[in-house]
């Protein structure tokens, strides 16, 4: 059986979204997939040592709330964490993994962690805040795998 | 009790934990060998499935007692 491959493009850095890269780098890799993530953008505070991914219910109307909250309240100091916090409860009460936990298997599973160089730049991140292992190129290294990947998605 | 070698409890964990869980599991067993594994998502039913078209390992029986779901998988 020859391997097949997965190419996947993070761009998001909230806690909501930083699951399904991860879910499904850990997952193909199970499944015999050689895998690579690229990471541009906010995607890259995926890559931090120190996560610290938040979620906000702002601009996402579909979020589920245990109660209707207007808008505007929303908007106030301290609900975003607050929301962070009361996901992180519920996701941990249904067994689901950490983000950390999830990395961490991509990382044991070989998952290949590309760091786009450019949003590096302009960010100006430390390269020390990210974890180890991760390598670093622009769009010409994501399409040396991407294209000969079998399936590649943005997310 | 059934014929196995090695037995891993899944329980509680959600998608995609018991998968991997099972692939580092069978990673350590020998050709052949059987595992047992105990889940409680009710997802892992059609996971379990679709793990062992894609890898190869063969799963043996899959079924449900008192909202656990027991697989038996044996090693390719």
């Amino acid at each position: 059986m020859t391997e097949k491959k997965l190419a996947i493009i993070a761009t998001k850095g909230t806690l909501d979204w930083a699951y399904p890269p991860f879910i499904l780098a850990s997952t193909a890799s199970a499944l015999g997939y050689e895998t690579e993530i690229f990471f541009t953008f906010y995607g890259l505070q995926l890559l931090k040592k120190e996560l610290n991914l938040q979620v906000s219910s702002l601009g996402n109307p579909g979020m589920p709330m245990p109660m209707t909250v207007p808008v505007i309240l929303q908007a106030l100091p301290g609900m975003q964490s607050m929301m962070t916090m009361m996901m992180k409860q519920k996701m941990k009460s249904k067994g689901v993994a950490s983000v950390e936990e999830l990395r961490e298997l991509c990382v044991e599973a070989e998952v290949r962690l590309v760091a786009c160089q450019m949003t590096v730049d302009l960010f100006e991140f430390d390269t020390k805040d990210f974890i180890d292992g991760i390598e670093y190129g622009g769009a010409a290294t994501f399409f040396e795998f991407a294209g000969q990947s079998d399936i590649c998605m943005y997310i | 009790m059934a014929d196995f070698d090695r037995e891993l409890d899944a329980s509680g964990l959600n998608c995609p934990l018991p998968i991997l869980r099972a692939k580092k599991t069978l990673a350590d067993m020998e050709s052949g060998q059987i595992l047992h594994i105990i889940a409680t998502d009710p997802g892992s039913v059609k996971d379990f499935e679709a793990f062992a078209k894609q890898t190869g390992n063969e799963l043996m029986s899959s079924g449900e007692e008192g909202g656990k779901f027991s697989f038996m998988m044996k090693k390719s």
